[in-house]
């Protein structure tokens, strides 16, 4: 089966050298949501800009949709739709008036514009809105108005950069649902950039982590995780509870960690969670609370790139073009 | 796929709209050149009895000047619209449809035009109504809305061309008080030939604005004049194709999609 998206050696350089995007290889089929997680400044945006045909590559070849990004630029823009990281909308127009010119520039038939028009904006929930201009809607909205306009030509792939970025939990689990309802009912492929481990982790099927340009690692998150290790098992005693006893029951499962509430253990094969407790039971050791972390997306990155993904920021991305 | 025409009919309508809901943008060009004229007029009434001046009515001659002022509005104003389209990422928003590069400037440039012939029926309709006489009668009206209307697309060009290099609000506005300098140093206060100060009058000749005024001037208070008309037409074409290629070079680098 085709790809929707295939990238190989994917370079974007910048005025003064620097490479934004450093090589990038990632395959993404037909239905699939692939996200692409990194800091800002990782070159995220500038990879979406380069497949969205809005930044020409410095060196390196993609096809979206089966078209080269390069030589067949309109045709991968009728494949495409794209919410961008700043949702540039017009603040003197309404919710209508943006979606009634986005289908028109795309060249649907004036008779059918008013129907999808009202079609779009019952799905995103903006019905009520719809007369109202812009500057009026609060980010949710806009964030919901930038997704029925990357849809209006009814794309089998969508570009979406940081779609929730800013947005309150309630507006972004809604535009999680309709990602959601997107792949499965639509079989619309998505691209999808974050910088939020939990947003990659519930929606993707499939994860590219990109840090200075580079993709330094690419799968399910699932796999990502099991990749760089096993979980660890935190116990916190309770007041008659001697350490020691409970270091010594820990020290069979795997190599002791530092904890600064308890004792701590990263398994490493001998046993799981259901051996530890019965091995605490028998040796009636009692403990006031015992957790299970398993490694996240975020330790994925940490093994990967030697720091933590939340909070570590790379310079913004250059805005000017080559 | 639609057409260019029809692209550059949805940007122009996106174009009137957007002034329509921007009050300053419309009322600002409606009343200030005319308020400029009525003052101008009060103080310089006493120029019509230089020897050779070419009309008994300052306000017949002075009414030229709102149609460059307000044009020049109207340029500001769109220029300003352009490069916030471009701050804003919009114009990322309209490459990304099947839209053709032209039509982002056309499209403009439409509304500008629309804002344009609007203004002229405002400033020929008050001049009329305050006792003002076409000497070259319904047809110079005419030709005077053609005018205006290249004028408008010469002066919109410019905007445009502004906005797409630097794509900054800021830089569009700073272009405001270079036009007032080439509208003051022109001859909209006295005929070139009797202007006494000679560097003034050497600016005022090499100054394009000054066949601006001059060729509808020449419509209110001469009736046919063909020179003047030649060198006014002349002039705001020529403006008009040096504006809008420079403009379509900047766009090309702006909209650099594949």
């Amino acid at each position: 089966m085709e790809r929707a998206i295939e990238v190989r050696g994917l370079v974007r350089e910048f005025k003064g050298g620097i490479r934004a995007v450093a090589g990038i290889d990632l395959d993404v089929a037909p239905g699939e949501i692939y996200g692409f997680l990194g800091p800002n400044g990782a070159g995220k945006s500038t990879t979406v800009h380069m497949l969205t045909t809005l930044l020409p590559p410095s060196s390196g070849s993609a096809k979206v949709g089966g078209h080269d990004i390069v030589k067949e630029g309109p045709a991968v823009r009728r494949t495409i739709g794209a919410a961008l990281q700043e949702a540039a909308l017009d603040p003197l127009l309404t919710g209508r008036e943006h979606l009634k010119l986005q289908l028109a520039l795309h060249g649907i038939p004036r008779a059918d514009r008013n129907r999808r028009t009202d079609e779009l904006l019952e799905r995103v929930g903006l019905r009520l809105a719809a007369d109202r201009k812009i500057g009026g809607y609060s980010g949710g909205m806009k964030r919901r108005l930038d997704l029925a306009l990357a849809l209006a030509h009814r794309p089998r792939i969508l570009f979406l950069d940081e779609p929730t970025t800013g947005l309150d939990p309630q507006s972004r689990s809604a535009l999680w649902d309709e990602v959601v309802r997107l792949k499965r009912d639509e079989g619309v492929t998505v691209f999808l950039t974050t910088q939020y481990l939990e947003e990659a982790d519930v929606l993707a099927d499939r994860v590219g982590i990109i840090d200075h340009g580079r993709i330094v690692a690419q799968g399910t998150p699932a796999s990502l995780k099991a990749e760089i290790g096993r979980p660890t098992v935190e116990a916190v005693p309770t007041d008659g509870t001697q350490p020691s006893a409970l270091e010594e029951i820990f020290g069979r499962f795997g190599e002791l960690q530092p904890s600064t509430t308890g004792v701590a253990v990263r398994l490493d094969g001998k046993g799981d969670l259901a051996d530890i407790v019965r091995a605490l039971d028998s040796a009636q050791v009692k403990v006031a609370d015992l957790h299970l972390h398993a490694p996240t997306l975020d330790d994925v990155f940490l093994a990967k790139t030697g720091r933590s993904l939340e909070g570590s920021e790379e310079p913004e991305e250059p805005a000017e073009a080559e | 796929m639609t057409s260019l025409t029809a692209q550059v009919f949805h940007l122009a309508r996106r174009s009137v709209l957007r002034t329509l809901r921007q009050p300053a943008n419309w009322i600002t060009p409606l009343i200030f050149p005319l308020a400029l004229m009525a003052v101008n007029t009060g103080g310089l009434d006493a120029a019509t009895h230089l020897p050779g001046f070419p009309s008994d009515s300052f306000l017949s001659f002075f009414l030229a000047f709102p149609f460059i002022q307000g044009a020049l509005f109207a340029t500001v104003n769109a220029g300003v619209d352009l490069a916030r389209d471009i701050q804003t990422g919009f114009i990322n928003r309209l490459a990304l449809t099947p839209m053709q590069s032209a039509a982002l400037l056309f499209g403009h440039l439409g509304g500008v035009i629309a804002m344009g012939f609007l203004q002229a029926a405002w400033y020929l309709g008050v001049g009329l109504a305050i006792g003002v006489r076409l000497e070259s009668g319904v047809l110079g009206g005419v030709v005077i809305f053609v005018l205006a209307v290249l004028i408008v697309l010469a002066f919109g060009s410019f905007g445009a061309l502004a906005a797409l290099r630097t794509g900054s609000t800021e830089s569009v506005h700073s272009l405001f008080p270079v036009f007032f300098v080439f509208m003051f140093i022109s001859s909209m206060n006295l005929p070139r030939n009797l202007i006494e100060t000679d560097w003034f009058r050497v600016a005022a000749s090499l100054n394009p604005v000054s066949y601006l005024i001059e060729a509808i001037r020449s419509l209110i208070i001469e009736g046919w004049n063909g020179e003047a008309l030649a060198l006014g037409f002349s002039v705001c074409i020529g403006l008009a194709i040096v504006g809008l290629t420079l403009s379509s070079l900047s766009l090309r680098g702006r909209m650099a999609r594949t």
